[in-house]
């Protein structure tokens, strides 16, 4: 299955990416490959297989529940942008 | 109007783990600290760190579905959620799908006619909150706090089988009750700790397929879950027999204005792109660790209600208020303990003057000057005679604001109630003789000139007098 424009254009609004329309082209027919490549998977017959959702065969190590982390607001905020009485400053969203 | 159309509706309610730290990382999640101290870089979604699991939220999602007769999922699979938001630092929620960790269940309520419907739960699943926005004087921009980011929600799914929008609020109560009880969420709706979506549509009552839906956003109380749904519902009827079709948007509801709007944004883009996430494995989760939970269980609200009611005769009605929070039930049952009056006396003192003060000062029953000890102690001085129930009352305000306890007041304010015969037909002679003329209507055929006599010598004796006493010594009199 090979993927198009359309789609390309869909893809960047989701994943907030700016394509230019120059670099479009070249967008679908590398991620087309990708594609292409995981198709080749599906010819694989999974039936019976129960799904994966990880490659290793464990369980999740379970934390106690424990305040360990204390504030560092301060040096975190040294990479923000702006901020204003401790929140970080945003364009306007509003719903 | 609503008549023609069934109404189907279905809450996905959330409620806030009452967990120390946050589902995936150590940050506190306290309510009300200052903006982003409580935000760790886990919760920032920073390069390199990793999500580690709450033991405590896993133990408090299987307490709660066992409390629902739900099956705990042996596996479960936590997914990325996939949108962008400000409040999300890491451009996806992490949340479960295909495998959460409750599946199924079931929780009765009384319905609009006061008859039990079992209402069926699809799912419960674990997830993050995402942080909050502040829009309101920032020159134009948005003012971010991810202090709750992070923290665990339960995501509780019903069936759409809520036929009213008193149904669901009653679901809601129940849900919300059931969650204190199990004390794995503290159910604080002003503070956003438990609030819910309504999925709302409606349909004639000859069609099998439902109608078109919409979802109700972020309601955050009863009163308001109720008004929203009636709104929504004389919405759509009247889109429908206008000839229109209802949309399948998500529409928040303006307390202010009583009505519903389609929210603006996040609808082009309503492909989250689900995938399991790759930085967390499977839940397992074993039967003995089941099995030791489901020990721990306590009573819940409607095995104390059915209790109630078996024990102490109650009420159906009176049973499911004293047993809606663990609190009042428990006070109800250490008032029972020590009390010589009736159950249901005490029922009613509990639900009635006891309620309504802690209502009136809006505080909690933890916060109460008046104890169940105290209260009983007034309520054996009914039970044994030294003072009316109408006394009571005045005694029962002095109580409560700390005047000292029952035999006091009745003491200091010298209440107690007159019950020697004797003194009391003293009383009535004076009365009679104080009052010919009536005494002559009444001997002339005016019954209801009793009533009379009655209030004189309770006004003679300011209320004090046993009121049987004073009515079956009249009658002697007046005959």
């Amino acid at each position: 299955m090979s993927l198009n424009k359309e789609q390309i254009k869909y893809l960047a609004i989701l994943s907030r990416m700016d394509i230019q329309d120059s670099e479009t082209k070249d967008v679908v027919d590398k991620l087309s490959r990708i594609v292409e490549f995981v198709d080749q998977l599906q010819a694989v017959s999974t039936e019976g297989t129960e799904p994966m959702a990880h490659p290793l065969e464990q369980g999740q190590r379970l934390r106690i529940d424990k305040v360990t982390e204390d504030n560092q607001r301060e040096k975190i905020q040294l990479n923000a942008n702006e901020t204003n009485n401790g929140m970080y400053l945003v364009p306007k969203v509003i719903d | 109007m609503t008549s023609n159309w069934e109404i189907v509706i279905g809450l996905e309610i959330h409620a806030q783990l009452a967990t120390k730290s946050k589902i995936f990382s150590g940050a506190s999640t306290a309510y009300g600290g200052e903006p982003n101290t409580q935000a760790c870089l886990v919760d920032l979604g920073y390069p390199g760190t990793l999500p580690v699991l709450n033991q405590q939220a896993i133990e408090m999602a299987i307490r709660f579905g066992l409390a629902v007769d739900a099956e705990i999922s042996s596996r479960s699979v936590f997914a990325r959620k996939n949108y962008f938001y400000p409040d999300l630092p890491k451009g996806y929620q992490i949340s479960q799908l295909d495998l959460p960790i409750v599946v199924g269940g079931n929780m009765s309520i009384l319905d609009g006619d006061g008859n039990e419907k079992i209402i069926g739960i699809t799912r419960a699943h674990l997830e993050e909150d995402a942080g909050k926005s502040v829009h309101e004087g920032l020159d134009g921009l948005s003012g971010i706090d991810l202090n709750r980011a992070g923290t665990p929600l339960l995501e509780i799914v019903s069936e759409p089988e809520m036929s009213s929008a008193k149904e669901a609020v009653a679901y809601m109560r129940k849900i919300h009750s059931i969650v204190r009880y199990l004390e794995i969420s503290d159910g604080n709706m002003q503070e956003g700790s438990f609030r819910c979506d309504a999925n709302v549509s409606i349909k004639r009552f000859d069609q099998k397929e439902l109608g078109t839906r919409a979802e109700l956003k972020n309601l955050n109380s009863f009163k308001f879950i109720e008004k929203a749904i009636n709104h929504e519902v004389m919405r759509q009827i009247e889109i429908i027999e206008d000839g229109g079709e209802v949309k399948q948007e998500t529409r928040l509801y303006d307390s202010d204005l009583d009505e519903t709007r389609p929210m603006r944004s996040k609808e082009e883009a309503n492909d989250y792109r689900y995938f399991p996430d790759p930085d967390l494995l499977p839940v397992i989760i074993d039967e003995t660790y089941i099995a030791y939970i489901k020990e721990t269980l306590p009573e819940l609200p409607n095995a104390k209600q059915q209790r109630f009611i078996e024990t102490y005769s109650l009420k159906i009605s009176d049973a499911e208020i004293l047993t809606a929070t663990k609190q009042l039930a428990d006070f109800y049952e250490a008032v029972e303990k020590i009390a010589n009056t009736e159950s249901q006396i005490t029922a009613n003192w509990v639900i009635g003057d006891y309620t309504a003060a802690l209502n009136r000062d809006d505080l909690e029953i933890s916060d109460a000057k008046l104890s169940a000890t105290d209260l009983a102690g007034l309520l054996n001085k009914i039970a044994d005679q030294t003072i009316s129930g109408k006394i009571a009352k005045e005694v029962f305000e002095a109580m409560w604001i700390g005047e000292g306890n029952a035999e006091m007041i009745i003491e200091s304010k010298g209440l107690v109630q007159i019950t020697d015969d004797s003194e009391i037909e003293t009383i009535i002679d004076q009365v009679i003789e104080n009052n010919p003329s009536q005494l002559a209507e009444y001997i002339g055929g005016k019954d209801r000139l009793f009533g009379f006599f009655v209030g004189q010598v309770m006004k003679e004796t300011k209320g004090k007098a046993n009121p049987k006493k004073v009515n079956e010594i009249l009658k002697k009199k007046l005959i």
